[in-house]
């Protein structure tokens, strides 16, 4: 993983010293905002806790984390960046690891960002702390998974509008898996049991809502892990055939 | 000395295996030595640059190999590439940065962090004279200062091997001038270890060769067509030891079957007359056979003929001449 630190430290300061950062995170919080205050229904459900809060992340990351990872490598293609950086003596795994980091930790910096929901949900009445807790742990395993299909999308065009574009789609199928009406569909088309869980397996919104209600599955934090690392290894391999 | 490149049979064919796809570099060696300047030459799409992104790791070989002070690029990549500055085509670097932080990350990745990364920079910095823009966005930077830049990153390590593609390209004369004083300079510097550093520098360019490379290595449709000194590579030419001549003479129809006449003359070239001088005046390209000099005898001639000469000059060579010779021939 030779370069990884370097490389981290590079592209998380570039978030912050072009506007990106700032748009990003102002815009993902006035979302929040609007998203568990108005349509989420925070007050008038009488309960504290996060639900509604977390419930739209989902949706809110489905076209904010593409945002963020479409320059990641389409940015070095086009800039020809890519040469230099691969010239330099860092592996290809340590830059991948390096660049997902960094926007990893970027997005998580923005999610840190929405402690004031925590303090008000504290201030207002007595929410299940662990629950809360689990679901930022779940939200930020998303955003990852969401973050390394974005990546690995970025890695195989020099064109960020195509970049942003296919990983959201790919981010669509993967949150719909889940989708009720997916899943009738499937039953219609008379498709088999195995078939059908083995797409709802795959779903995003099942495995997040298990999370974000405060229920840590082994299994959930296992998907997303793996899905993570399967992806970056995939980035890594289309780093490589792109050159050739 | 010590070799610091060594280039066996490296080939890249583009696009399908076999005897399919774009052959660009077709099994191409050489070596290069600590100490050697050398110029790699070729016209534009000849695998010039596609060969030293090879050397430096980047694409990997269809078939044979490099090495770097020793390592082979594909086996040991890092160790290799350790030793490497590369300045790529067109100097690329990341646009939102500015000199100051591009370099220092260079250097981090390099390994050199703290006080080790501040003086690499700030020796790179000094000598690429790069101190009056180190804190604005490289993407504001002119084109000269851009390439200062690639350059400072290249060096940044003390580099025993330095491979430059297209160095001065696009930059003005003053520019091109500074680049390659800084290039000479940079040949000087002994690397690392001992045994000299080894500069590779690709141009179409030729002035440039003559004016900082001690070898050269010339390169047409993927193959290596010459490889020697620049001044062997200059005596290619056909216009080696040719003397050119401009004489004031009353019969000047005579002069050119006279000029034939001498003994090693190959023939007599872009024979003209000129009007000044009531028209008596002729200009002339008198050529040398392989590894003649007919300078002597050409004046001897002008003198027993009791012509009058304006201007009489020993050609050492013509290097776009050689150029296209080389790389436009053997189809």
């Amino acid at each position: 993983m030779q370069g990884t630190l370097p490389i981290f430290r590079r592209e998380l300061s570039g978030y912050f010293a072009t506007p990106v950062a700032y748009v990003f995170i102002v815009i993902f919080l006035i979302l929040t905002g609007i998203f568990t205050w108005q349509l989420g229904g925070f007050f008038e459900r009488g309960q504290a806790d996060l639900r509604p809060f977390f419930d739209f992340h989902p949706w809110l990351y489905l076209f904010l984390i593409p945002a963020v990872s479409m320059r990641l490598w389409a940015e070095e293609h086009k800039s020809g960046t890519i040469e230099l950086l691969m010239t330099l003596p860092v592996s290809r795994g340590g830059a991948v690891a390096g660049k997902f980091l960094a926007a990893w930790a970027f997005c998580g910096v923005a999610l840190a960002l929405t402690f004031p929901l925590w303090i008000t949900v504290n201030y207002l009445g007595d929410p299940d702390n662990g629950a809360i807790v689990t679901g930022y742990i779940g939200s930020l395993l998303m955003a990852g998974a969401f973050l390394a299909i974005g990546a690995c999308v970025s890695a195989a065009t020099k064109s960020q509008v195509i970049a942003f574009i296919i990983a959201v789609v790919i981010c669509f199928l993967f949150l719909l898996a889940g989708f009720p009406p997916v899943t009738e569909f499937l039953k219609g088309a008379q498709m088999p049991e195995a078939v059908i869980s083995a797409v709802t397996s795959f779903s995003f919104l099942t495995r997040f809502d298990a999370i974000a209600k405060g229920v840590i599955d082994l299994r959930d934090l296992i998907f997303f892990s793996t899905l993570i690392a399967c992806c970056l290894v995939m980035n890594a391999f289309i780093l490589e055939a792109k050159k050739a | 000395m010590s070799t610091r490149i060594e280039l066996k049979e490296l080939t890249k064919r583009f696009g399908g295996s076999g005897s399919g796809g774009i052959l660009a570099v077709d099994r191409v060696s050489f070596k290069v030595e600590g100490g050697e300047v050398l110029g790699f030459l070729g016209p534009n799409g000849a695998g010039k640059s596609t060969t030293m992104k090879m050397l430096t790791g980047f694409l990997p070989a269809t078939s044979g190999s490099a090495s770097i002070c020793g390592f082979d690029v594909a086996a040991r990549p890092l160790e290799a590439k350790r030793c490497i500055g590369y300045l790529p085509e067109g100097a690329p670097a990341y646009a939102d940065m500015t000199p100051e932080g591009f370099l220092t990350f260079c250097a981090s990745v390099r390994g050199l962090t703290g006080e080790a990364g501040r003086k690499a920079v700030a020796r790179a910095v000094e000598r690429t004279n790069l101190e009056g823009v180190l804190r604005q966005p490289v993407e504001t930077l002119s084109k000269g200062f851009k390439r200062r830049v690639g350059l400072a990153q290249a060096i940044l390590h003390d580099p025993d091997v330095l491979i430059l593609d297209e160095p001065t390209d696009g930059l003005d004369p003053n520019q091109k001038h500074e680049v390659r004083a800084l290039i000479r300079e940079l040949a000087k510097g002994k690397g690392s270890g001992d045994g000299g550093r080894a500069v590779v520098l690709s141009t179409h360019i030729l002035e440039e060769v003559e004016a900082v490379c001690t070898r050269v290595v010339l390169i047409a449709r993927g193959r290596v067509v010459a490889d020697c000194t620049p001044a062997e590579f200059v005596a290619k030419s056909r216009f080696h030891n040719a003397v050119t001549l401009e004489i004031v003479t009353p019969d000047r129809a005579d002069v050119p079957a006279a000029l034939r006449q001498i003994s090693g003359v190959s023939g007599v070239e872009d024979v003209e007359a000129v009007d000044a001088g009531a028209g008596r005046r002729v200009r002339c390209v008198v050529l040398a056979g392989k590894g003649k000099a007919v300078a002597h005898e050409v004046s001897h001639l002008v003198k027993a003929r009791g012509w009058e000469v304006e201007a009489m000059r020993v050609e050492a060579g013509r290097l776009d001449d050689v150029f296209r010779d080389l790389t436009c021939a053997s189809g």
